[in-house]
């Protein structure tokens, strides 16, 4: 009888502090009514362009046929995903876009650290500047200037290079529909286009060590190379770290804009990858099942990449990018 | 690598300043080579032959672009979109970070973690588009302007710089009766100009530059932006694009090269008029990136 007494007692407590938890979280939402409305323009931005297109992710699961609509549209299970997986051009489009990712790991990702250590031993400051802005330039081009560049440079017709060669061996080569060349083309365009940009973090890392360890350094009788290797590059070491870890995390985001502008027939082959992919079928071709579901691939290991990446990160000590 | 080194030349600093050079050179030779063929006298170049210098220099072949209906109307949209685009961009952006900075806001961090998730999760390019089919907005520039009214990079970043702003300041205009609307236009707005002037550059440069939304988005040519002629004019070798807007027969009798070359230079022609600015600003931007919260 005590016993019923007190639990009801303790349950009504429980009740109006529940009924008053409510009341001070309305209290706080009220008070804070400016701000909602403040924050109104990207919270509906948010839920409109980037929160309601994954309720089409349901696509990759229907035969979607634009006449039945989203909803009308049968559902077929993973069978568009069976097809993707059985399709032999499927695993071509996965190997140009690790290949990419791995000509851009070895051949781009050491360059701007290099450019770094090498504008780092630049005692001159008006040179360094210069030469700085100049390689910080071409970031801030399009891809469509940059392919327009490439092109210049390379194309049987136009291109600069071609035109040497023709004045010189009475010979031009056709270099942008060459398919051994074309991964090389596109690494070399990402490092034209943003290794010196890239150089700004290792940069920003440099400057921040302290000077009197290259001083005891040049006591202790060590040359400019046992300088870099033992004091600039040990201080540069996490931000490599991290970097690397990143970019292993993006291993399967190949950039769309710089690979359609260099894409032509000849090189398809070794060219397209999911993005392209998902654009041709699903936009052009209008096989939308099947664009949803590359594109939904993509997404789903890319996330899975990057959060491992972050996992790792965080395993190594450092803070992780989340 | 400071005031002991201060003495002359080593071999070991000639190599150094030579590659430095030596690439520098790389990144410049094409500017210089489409440069100079855009800038000789359509008269007298010569297709195939490989010429560093003009010969005759002329400015005929932007007067040409500059006449043809084609670039006027790409040029005229680009313009808009950039314009018009920056400053939503820069409206929604700031003031939903000044939210986010808001520590005892009922939400905050589901909404904090709800942005930073479209970071790392794109649902993909087609779903994308069905929606702004959906929304009727194909062939309407508002589609360039809306899909990137913001985003979780720029939210961030700028939310860390208001987060450094003194709060003494807002507690004073808080006493002297600002309510959070107040305080937000005139306090923390005037406090965030270096991050606005940041962002404005940002903003403005990625809509100039965007190819990948117009590619999808716009079909109509009447529509295009710049970056979506230029691909036409360039890599399509596209003579028709150009050829369309009218020519007269002595315009058609301009080299196709001089005329592409030019095209190519005005699209950059904003960005190194701006490239002062975006160097000394950009930096500071990169450096903030950070998701901490």
């Amino acid at each position: 009888m005590k016993n019923t007494v007190v639990n009801s007692n303790a349950h009504l407590s429980i009740m109006s502090k529940k009924t008053s938890k409510w009341q001070i979280l309305w209290k706080q939402i009220v008070k804070h009514k400016y701000f909602y409305l403040l924050m109104l323009p990207g919270i509906l931005y948010f839920i409109i362009f980037r929160y309601a297109p994954m309720w089409g992710l349901a696509i990759a699961f229907k035969d979607y046929s634009p006449f039945k609509g989203l909803m009308g549209s049968p559902w077929v299970g993973f069978k568009h995903f069976i097809d993707l997986f059985t399709y032999d051009y499927f695993y071509t489009l996965l190997r140009n876009t690790l290949v990419i990712n791995f000509m851009s790991l070895i051949l781009y990702f050491p360059v701007p650290i290099i450019l770094a250590l090498l504008l780092n031993e630049i005692r001159h400051d008006v040179f360094k500047r210069v030469n700085q802005s100049i390689i910080y330039l071409p970031h801030f081009l399009s891809w469509v200037v940059v392919a327009g560049l490439t092109f210049f440079m390379l194309s049987t017709d136009v291109g600069a290079i071609n035109k040497l060669l023709n004045s010189w061996f009475g010979d031009t080569f056709a270099f942008l529909s060459n398919d051994n060349l074309f991964w090389l083309i596109v690494t070399f365009q990402s490092i034209w286009k943003d290794a010196g940009w890239g150089t700004i973090i290792f940069l920003a890392a440099i400057a921040g060590v302290n000077p009197s360890l290259y001083e005891a350094a040049v006591v202790d009788g060590a040359n400019r190379w046992r300088q870099i290797w033992h004091i600039t590059l040990p201080a540069i070491r996490h931000v490599i770290i991290i970097l690397l870890i990143l970019r292993l995390g993006s291993m399967m985001d190949v950039g769309f804009e710089q690979i359609i502008l260099m894409l032509n027939p000849l090189v398809m082959e070794v060219g397209d990858v999911f993005d392209t992919y998902a654009f041709t079928q699903g936009i052009l071709r209008g096989d939308t099942s099947i664009g949803v579901a590359v594109g939904m691939f993509k997404g789903i290991i890319g996330l899975i990449m990057i959060l491992g990446a972050n996992w790792i990160t965080k395993k190594f000590g450092n803070e992780g990018i989340m | 690598m400071s005031s002991v080194t201060k003495k002359r030349l080593t071999a070991g600093d000639y190599i150094i300043y030579s590659i430095i050079a030596a690439i520098s050179i790389i990144c410049l030779a094409p500017f210089l080579y489409v440069v100079s063929i855009s800038l000789t006298d359509p008269e007298v170049y010569v297709p195939f032959e490989f010429n560093l210098i003009p010969e005759k220099f002329s400015l005929d072949s932007y007067f040409y672009l500059l006449s043809t209906n084609s670039f006027l109307s790409a040029l005229k949209n680009t313009v808009y979109i950039t314009v018009v685009g920056t400053i939503f961009n820069l409206i929604v952006t700031f003031s939903m970070a000044y939210g986010l900075t808001r520590k005892s806001l009922p939400g905050r961090k589901f909404i904090f973690y709800a942005v930073i998730f479209t970071l790392v999760f794109n649902p993909g390019i087609v779903p994308n588009f069905l929606l702004v089919q959906e929304l009727g907005l194909i062939n309407s520039h508002w589609s360039l302007i809306l899909v990137s009214l913001t985003n979780a990079w720029s939210l961030l970043v700028v939310k860390s710089f208001m987060d450094s702003l003194p709060a003494e300041l807002e507690e004073a205009a808080r006493i002297d009766g600002c309510n959070d609307i107040g305080v937000f236009f005139r306090i923390i707005i005037p406090l965030s100009m270096p991050a606005i002037a940041t962002f404005t550059l940002f903003f403005a440069v990625a809509h100039w530059n965007t190819y990948f939304n117009a590619l999808i988005y716009l079909t109509d040519s009447s529509k295009w932006t710049l970056q979506m002629l230029i691909k036409t004019l360039v890599i399509d070798s596209g003579s028709d694009a150009v050829g369309q807007a009218g020519a007269t027969p002595e315009q058609a009798t301009l080299p196709q090269e001089t005329i592409r070359m030019a095209s190519i230079v005005l699209a950059m022609l904003p960005i190194l008029v701006v490239y002062p600015f975006l160097q000394k600003y950009f930096a500071k931007g990169v450096m903030l990136g950070s998701i901490k919260e």
